[in-house]
């Protein structure tokens, strides 16, 4: 689950990490009010949505009167900002950050993240502060510095000694560091994030350390014993469907193709995908409607998918390890009939009883399209999607 | 003797009393699988289809010889349990649990860390389906009527697409002399590499099969070992090719954060060290076939 950066920079600053002063604002008129509050001549106004890349996408301003701040606000309010990272649609501004600005003196690169490879927590920092971590290790990978912690006693001070000598700061400014990278490591791993990331962490004129932009992601699975972590989920930055799909258990990601897929187990899920662009056609979506498959899933997971308005067939694939062919078949008929489905339907039954779930889908009279192997369930996907385009091409004709 | 698990390893289910758990103790019992008890705090003294139930895996272990455990303890309280089974002595656990924390895990398997290799427990999972030796045992949640027995070793973060490969196979009259779930999860107990090891010793496998999706680095680090030290023939799928950066694909490890982590990236890495690549999951078994034959 990520958060917003206002909410990142109250959490980090709880553990100690130094950050500028700001205030939240819903409109504005509030920017501006909250800005008059913060005081000083010169403030920063940032766009609150899930994604980096906010500076180059005009969601980072900076103002000089509360004029200014009015302006940029309500340029921005209301509407999508589109980042590298936030697909075409973007993501919806509904809230702004206004900051007091600081004396940039140099700017550093610092991130915490599960290493997959050690299977422990790493940090990443390099002098190269501002740009992205990709640019960095394509562009200036000798400026990285990488250090791995033990989780059995967490960071030690020398660690966080030898990452602030490794990246030149004056011995004056070391123990300031040691206390933000402390920090850092105290909030990942007190409240199971699962990524921190400051960019650019600044050395100010003054002589102090200080979190320009923060970003935080937690583990989905430790929320349960992080509820005040869990609060700080905001549906208007997840997609809406993905967002529905997860209430009701199911995981689901929207893709841009046209062949709508429902599959038990992710493993399989992928491979479908990949099966479905083998024979020529393009996903719509990924969805694991888990081991189970039970009939309320199935239903659930065919209005799911059919809520994709780009959807022109769908492909049902079901290994049933567990649980019954027979038992998925019934509830596939079930969910066909409920729904009034008029796209063409695969379904492909593996496993278990697939001779009795084959017969029940031949007897429901329904005109679903069956197949046995993945390679044959993606191929008559794919030729029903066609098909049914060259039908709907030719109507279009006749009219 | 196949790897990790033969008849007569004596099994325990950590959880055995939850509904999931007991269908499962079930089947494995009736597969063959010699499950001698199981653990649930403060339920010791029950009998859940037959067999005893423990307060804790250390007087499972006294009263039964217990040597591999199953668990399937919600997530909350699944690494707790893991590192009991690991303090009691157990030599082989499979974790089905899906949804355990990631830092649980990293403290999971820093607490393995604390015994000397020849007594420290081999984890496997969690967030997968399990392992099976075919005729011989199943210490997990697959359908065991899937699999012959034979020479073909499988190791897979997937489950269904595990039962896909074990089906094609199957078909063909091709079986396996063991298949091991490592699971979806980000920080798990045995990686491909791990099993790789094994499998390369094992008199009963013949050709190893893996089936890996995008996301981590352990494909990489599989092919690296290849390369160096597996003289058997081994055959791979990744799963995913059609999968966006940055989108957790289900499992929660399958994400493609970093370079090399995509399933053509891991493809390419694979195929450099002399793996044989199926190109799409309806051929695995094909795949497999071929490389036997062009072995023999």
């Amino acid at each position: 689950m990520d958060i917003h950066e206002y909410q990142a920079k109250e959490i980090l600053a709880n553990f100690g990490v130094e950050v500028p002063s700001g205030a939240l604002a819903y409109s504005p008129e509030q920017a501006a009010y909250r800005a008059r509050e913060l005081g000083g001549e010169k403030w920063i106004v940032k766009a609150q949505v899930h994604a980096g890349g906010r500076g180059k996408a005009g969601g980072v301003k900076l103002c000089d009167t509360e004029n200014e701040i009015y302006e940029a606000c309500d340029d921005m309010f209301g509407r999508n900002l589109v980042t590298h990272q936030t697909g075409p649609e973007g993501k919806g501004i509904y809230r702004v950050y206004v900051e007091s600005t600081v004396q940039i003196g140099r700017e550093i690169y610092l991130g915490f993240v599960m290493d997959r490879s050690s299977q422990r927590v790493m940090i990443v920092a390099s002098s190269e502060g501002g740009m992205e971590i990709e640019e960095i290790s394509a562009e200036r990978p000798e400026s990285i510095v990488r250090s791995i912690v033990e989780p059995a006693v967490g960071l030690q001070d020398f660690q966080a000694r030898e990452i602030a000598f490794e990246l030149g700061l004056e011995a004056g400014l070391v123990p300031h560091m040691v206390r933000t990278l402390q920090g850092c490591y105290a909030a990942f791993s007190d409240l199971d994030a699962t990524m921190v990331e400051i960019n650019p962490l600044v050395v100010t004129g003054d002589q102090r350390v200080v979190a320009l932009d923060a970003k935080m992601s937690f583990d989905d699975n430790a929320l349960f014993r992080h509820p005040q972590i869990a609060e700080l989920r905001d549906k208007s930055q997840e997609d809406a469907r993905e967002s529905r799909a997860a209430d009701r258990g199911l995981s689901y990601v929207g893709l841009d193709g046209n062949i709508g897929c429902i599959v038990n187990g992710a493993g399989l899920a992928m491979a479908t995908m990949d099966t479905i662009k083998l024979a020529g056609g393009e996903p719509a979506n990924f969805l694991d409607i888990g081991g189970g498959a039970s009939p309320e899933r199935v239903a659930k997971a065919f209005r799911l998918v059919l809520s994709d308005k780009n959807v022109q067939a769908i492909l049902v694939n079901i290994f049933a390890g567990i649980n019954r062919c027979d038992w998925v078949a019934e509830g596939v008929v079930q969910a066909l009939r409920e729904l009034e489905i008029d796209l063409p339907v695969v379904v492909r039954l593996a496993g278990t009883n697939v001779e009795e779930g084959q017969k029940i889908l031949a007897k429901s009279g329904l005109p679903i399209i069956r197949a046995t192997t993945l390679m044959e369930a993606a191929e008559r996907a794919v030729g029903a999607w066609q098909n049914d385009l060259t039908q709907a091409t030719r109507m279009r004709a006749v009219k | 003797m196949s790897i990790l698990l033969d008849r007569d390893s004596r099994v325990i289910v950590q959880g055995i009393t939850g509904r999931m758990a007991r269908f499962h103790t079930k089947d494995m019992i009736k597969y063959g699988t010699n499950v001698v008890g199981g653990v649930v705090p403060g339920k010791g003294g029950e009998t859940v289809e037959g067999v005893p139930v423990f307060n804790t895996v250390k007087e499972a272990v006294a009263a039964t010889g217990a040597d591999a455990s199953l668990v399937f303890v919600p997530p909350p309280f699944a690494a707790d349990s893991i590192m009991e089974a690991a303090d009691a002595g157990i030599r082989y656990c499979v974790c089905i649990t899906d949804g355990i924390p990631a830092q649980d895990m990293i403290r999971v398997k820093r607490y393995m860390y604390r015994y000397p290799k020849e007594k420290r427990m081999l984890l496997t999972g969690p967030n997968c389906a399990g392992t099976i030796s075919p005729g011989k045992a199943l210490l997990g949640i697959m359908p065991g009527h899937i699999y012959l027995p034979g020479h073909v070793g499988i190791i897979g973060r997937s489950g269904t697409l595990g039962y896909e490969a074990a089906a094609q196979l199957k078909e063909r009259g091709i079986g396996v002399s063991t298949s091991v779930g490592i699971g979806g999860d980000p920080i798990n107990g045995s990686s491909f590499r791990d099993i790789l090891e094994r499998f390369e010793k094992d008199e009963d496998t013949h050709i190893i099969a893996m089936i890996g999706e995008i996301g981590g680095p352990q494909e990489a680090e599989a092919a690296d070992h290849i390369r160096d030290h597996i003289t058997k023939p081994v055959v791979a799928y990744v799963a995913g090719l059609t999968a966006p950066k940055g989108r957790t694909m289900g499992h929660a490890g399958a994400i493609i954060s970093a370079f090399g982590e995509s399933a053509s990236e891991k493809v390419e890495i694979l195929s450099a060290a002399g793996v044989t690549v199926a190109e799409n999951p309806a051929v695995i078994g094909e795949t497999i076939a071929r490389a036997m034959e062009a072995a023999r």
